[in-house]
């Protein structure tokens, strides 16, 4: 079912565990992420998704289990020395740096994520600002973007870290048509550079259009985990997302 | 698939040029007051100087890494002691001991900082102030300072400082203005590097910070150190000049913390400019009104509220929204082929 031939697991997560109160919304949670692997992951609002995130990019931390990134153990790691180490998420709710300019946005993500000099970091930043569709608004004030220009800004942002693992949290969100495909065009261009990726996302067919692999999750626990497109025909999957087609 | 554009970044503007030029002869027709001013003239000028030394450090604390702390008087008191402590037993130059009243006080907020980092917001905000109350029922206790009476400065000290008494108040006086530049320099070094990012960042969204791999522990104890040695700096060349301290003016939390966060707010919190400002309104107040007692008080959170009500990001913000002017730079511009920069016409670099 995982990724054929054992390359070595970037991310591992096994029996992960966190409740908030009465509320469990990561239930004994095994997941196992290949190296340059891409993983979608679906489920309905409130299943646990972004809780998952939080859970690998060390903003919450896990009331047991374990997580382990590229062989080492950072279960108990902060958020700040994960993404030193090469973990890098863009949030669901854009949270950018509202009174400095996107491309400073950008560089803060290049000089503390990426560990490296200002001035050394210039160049990757153009070249991000690039690749989101940002150039043009590099000067703007971050506060000042509309709500798309924030999701990709969210995106540059984590690129800039210069990540071995990538967590998307649903930038396709309001985007039309063509926006979408521009879209699945940049996360497959970062995904050809080696980079590993978990992506979250309700638009299931731009999803399908990148990931190897879908997981779905509901009520805190993982209930299917495969091929995209197996695991989109699955019963449970069905009865969860019932009328939605997977239509790509 | 694209080929790098070539591009520019830059800090200054040319309202910054503009504002550096003016800077440096203000900072020269200051120096030489002495020459120009009078005695009381030049006893308000330091004490301008040292509000809004106190004024900027607060807003570091404050404005950039959310740190609002309501008992910045315990630095300025325990420098003054300090100083009073160091040259009367130490034998040292007065002069002398303010930097070394500095380094104390940085070396006392270590402690202090990591019992009260525990705490965070508005119990931060409360803990500091107990520590300062601390701070001034120990000084009260030791008797050798004068206890809870005071003491001053030895005529002996005092004559030290230079032979005249001229020449005594032209140092104390210097020495402030000394300090003032010493600290807007200090605050725009930290804000225009590296390290400005990570504060600015932290400013505008803690979460974010996090998760793009700034350590927000480290960033904010860092600055309360500088900010509490800087402070305590402050405090002692406060009391260099009055010559005379005791516990409940060395820790008084109206005259050294909310005046100061007076002037930062109405000024602008979160802004390098806004202290400045927020000075000069200020003193102008005082100057003006300080004769009518008590309701001076009241006009002073009168002018306070209606600025929050009216431009809650202060008198500096709503120039900035206003006329976009910046006239301390910390902001990168990036200038690309085919970028519009502010309405000028974009520059080809090469």
């Amino acid at each position: 079912m995982a990724a054929g031939g054992r390359l070595m697991a970037i991310l591992e997560l096994s029996q992960v565990m966190k409740r908030y109160g009465a509320l469990i919304v990561a239930d004994q949670i095994d997941l196992e992420l290949a190296q340059g692997e891409a993983l979608g992951i679906i489920g309905p609002n409130g299943a646990g998704k972004t809780t998952l995130f939080n859970l690998i990019a060390g903003t919450v931390r896990v009331d047991a289990g374990a997580v382990s990134f590229a062989g080492r153990d950072i279960t108990y790691l902060r958020a700040a020395e994960r993404c030193r180490i090469g973990i890098s998420r863009s949030f669901q709710i854009p949270h950018p740096f509202g009174g400095m300019t996107v491309f400073e946005n950008v560089l803060v993500g290049a000089t503390y994520g990426a560990g490296k000099g200002e001035r050394a970091s210039y160049g990757r930043v153009m070249e991000i600002l690039e690749l989101t569709a940002l150039t043009g608004k590099a000067n703007a004030l971050a506060g000042a973007l509309t709500l798309l220009e924030r999701k990709r800004l969210e995106m540059a942002r984590a690129l800039a870290t210069s990540p071995r693992l990538l967590l998307l949290d649903e930038i396709a969100g309001g985007l039309t048509e063509p926006e979408c495909r521009e879209l699945v065009e940049a996360v497959r261009q970062i995904r050809s550079t080696g980079v590993s990726i978990i992506w979250i996302e309700h638009i299931v067919h731009a999803l399908i259009a990148v990931v190897d692999r879908l997981a779905v999750i509901d009520f805190g626990r993982k209930i299917a985990d495969g091929d995209p497109r197996q695991v989109i025909e699955s019963p449970e999957v069905r009865e969860i997302y019932m009328g939605i087609e997977a239509d790509a | 698939m694209t080929a790098p554009t070539p591009f520019e970044v830059s800090q200054a503007t040319r309202t910054s040029r503009v504002a550096g030029v003016i800077a440096i002869a203000a900072v020269a027709v200051l120096a030489a007051a002495p020459l120009w001013a009078g005695r009381a003239d030049m006893r308000l000028l330091s004490e301008i100087f040292t509000y809004l030394a106190l004024a900027s450090l607060w807003n570091l604390l404050a404005g950039f890494t959310g740190l609002v702390s309501v008992g910045q008087q315990a630095f300025v008191g325990f420098g003054g002691y300090m100083l009073f402590a160091i040259a009367t037993f130490g034998g040292i130059h007065p002069l002398a001991t303010v930097p070394i009243a500095g380094v104390l006080g940085a070396a006392v907020a270590v402690p202090v900082g990591i019992l009260i980092f525990r705490l965070s917001g508005a119990y931060f905000a409360i803990g500091t102030w107990v520590v300062a109350e601390v701070f001034r029922l120990v000084f009260a206790q030791i008797s050798t300072l004068g206890g809870g009476s005071g003491s001053s400065l030895p005529v002996a000290v005092v004559r030290s400082i230079a032979s005249g008494r001229d020449l005594r108040e032209w140092f104390t006086y210097w020495c402030a203005l000394v300090l003032v530049i010493g600290v807007l320099a200090l605050v725009y070094g930290l804000l225009s590097t590296r390290r400005g990012l990570a504060l600015t960042a932290i400013r505008d969204s803690e979460v974010a910070s996090e998760s793009l791999g700034i350590d927000i522990w480290r960033t904010k104890f860092l600055v309360y150190i500088v900010s509490g040695g800087a402070t305590a700096m402050i405090g002692a060349l406060i009391f260099l000049q009055k010559l005379r301290i005791s516990p409940d003016a060395a820790f008084s939390v109206n005259d050294w913390t909310a005046y100061v966060i007076f002037i930062t707010v109405i000024g602008g919190i979160g802004t390098i400019e806004g202290p400045i400002i927020g000075t000069i309104v200020f003193f102008m107040l005082r100057e003006t009104l300080a004769d009518l007692g008590s309701i001076y008080l009241l006009i002073l959170g009168l002018v306070a509220i209606l600025i929050m009500l009216k431009s809650p990001r202060g008198l500096w913000g709503f120039v900035v929204e206003r006329f976009g002017i910046e006239l301390f730079p910390v902001r990168r511009r990036v200038q690309v082929g085919a970028l519009q920069g502010e309405g000028k016409a974009p520059r080809e670099p090469g």
